[in-house]
């Protein structure tokens, strides 16, 4: 079983991430990036085990660049863990792994 | 009873997905662990041209092909790293972050990562323009300058990747030649995109919130220059992946695991294959091959310990 991540970009990324009274998990992902592609069926499993304690976007980097490039991410796969419109913790690169990611997890919720 | 395994695979490169398929046409269980991405560092490149029977095309999609293969005759895979591993004895014991796994045989397959630079800035800008992979964050840099480091075969078309995003791509190499093969060459000296600074090396890596500049120092007469970039890919060489092996096999001096001609290592039942071996052309056929023969290795050495 698995779910769908919540689609943010440009438009929306204010009012559904910073904006969100949960806790949110942004993964930035592009249609290139292999790392990426190989990770979103695990992370879309672990948006099932947080449902209705983290709320799981993800965005689509190669298309909303200049956004991306606001956040300091410039490097995929990178996660980003917002608590109250603030980011608290950010995984980025060769840092990302199934692991660290539910790690990291574990320590925001 | 469903940890146990006939044969066990770290690492899901095309050294791994090779054996897997071996592994499982000749019917033994076998499971691939693999921490991340299943294809290795080739599926991180976007045109390969020299596996033969596949023309052109990502990496991504030939080791795609590679996994399908080794699924269809049942290779197991699990998302795992591999933390710690017990190879001595009948009973090889591989510890990961999902559990144990054992068997009597192992294919050692974990290949290599990138080496880095090791200069002031590297660490500040990981993720804001520090890269080691091309087709992941190439598309951040468009018309920016970027710089590629490095003169073997991974710089060299990386760089010409880039340019199909950024204004400008330096590519600094320390030697006044490059070590990529001819024909790749060829393609950078013509492009007109790509602007080559010989004998020199990265000093520091500066910014403020994004990367802005590099500081390169010319190895000959020892002068200082600023280039003004965005993104730096770093193509400098490879480390083997064999650290937590804590020495239980046979290491070259650096690092590289040794094996004979049918891919033993110097314990029984412990196999290694593609980049992590010893070995003269570091290649997607080459880790292939390997991988065939340590499972057809692996394989002679199941049926002789029944
Ligand atoms: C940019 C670039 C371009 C290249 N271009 C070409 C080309 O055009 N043609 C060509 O033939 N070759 C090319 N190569 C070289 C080629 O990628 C390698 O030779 C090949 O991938 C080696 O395969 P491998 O299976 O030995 O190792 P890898 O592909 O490195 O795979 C090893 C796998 O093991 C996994 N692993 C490591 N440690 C652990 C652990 N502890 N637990 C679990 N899993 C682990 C890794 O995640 C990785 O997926 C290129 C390399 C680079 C970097």
């Amino acid at each position: 079983m698995s779910t769908k991540l919540f689609e943010v970009n440009k438009e929306n990324y204010q009012e559904e991430v910073v904006g969100s009274k949960l806790p949110v998990l942004v993964d930035f992902w592009g249609p290139r990036c292999a790392p990426c592609l190989a990770l979103m069926p695990e992370v879309e499993k672990l948006a099932l085990e947080y449902a209705g304690k983290v709320k799981f976007c993800k965005l689509n980097a190669t298309e909303n660049r200049r956004l991306c490039i606001d956040l300091k991410v410039m490097a995929l796969p990178t996660f980003l863990f917002y608590k109250s419109g603030e980011v608290v913790d950010k995984l980025t690169a060769d840092e990302v792994t199934k692991e660290s990611v539910c790690d990291r997890l574990k320590s925001f919720v | 009873m469903e940890n146990n395994y006939d044969l066990i695979i770290i690492g899901g490169g095309p050294a791994g997905l090779t054996a897997g398929l071996y592994g499982s046409r000749a019917k033994l269980r076998t499971l691939l662990i693999e921490k991340m991405l299943a294809g290795g560092q080739i599926a991180t490149t976007d045109h390969v041209e020299n596996y033969p029977g596949f023309m052109t095309g990502s990496g991504q999609k030939l080791t795609e092909i590679m996994e399908n293969q080794a699924k269809k005759f049942g290779t197991g895979f699990i998302m795992a790293e591999v933390t710690d591993v017990h190879l001595a004895g009948n009973e090889k014991i591989i510890s990961t972050s999902q559990g144990q796994y054992k068997a009597p045989a192992v294919i050692l397959a974990m290949g290599t990562s990138s080496r880095k630079l090791n200069v002031p800035g590297e660490e500040q800008f990981l993720g804001r323009g520090v890269s080691f992979c091309a087709t992941c964050d190439g598309a951040f840099f468009e018309d920016l300058p970027v710089m590629v480091v490095g003169g073997g075969d991974a710089a060299v078309e990386e760089a010409i990747y880039l340019t199909r995003f950024a204004e400008k791509v330096f590519l600094v190499h320390r030697r006044d030649a490059l070590r990529a093969t001819k024909v790749v060459q060829e393609r950078a000296f013509a492009h007109e995109k790509i602007k080559f600074v010989w004998d020199s090396v990265v000093d520091e890596i500066q910014g403020e919130n994004l990367l802005e500049r590099v500081v390169v120092k010319n190895v000959k007469n020892g002068r200082v220059k600023e280039i003004a970039v965005n993104g730096v890919f770093v193509y400098i060489g490879f480390l083997p992946n064999t650290g937590f092996l804590s020495g239980q096999v046979q290491l070259s001096e650096n690092g590289y695991i040794i094996a004979n001609e049918r891919m033993e290592t110097s314990l029984p039942g412990v196999f290694a294959a593609g980049d992590c071996r010893q070995k003269l052309l570091r290649q997607v056929v080459t880790a292939a091959g390997d991988g065939a023969t340590a499972a057809f290795a692996a394989e002679k050495y199941l049926e002789e310990l029944r």
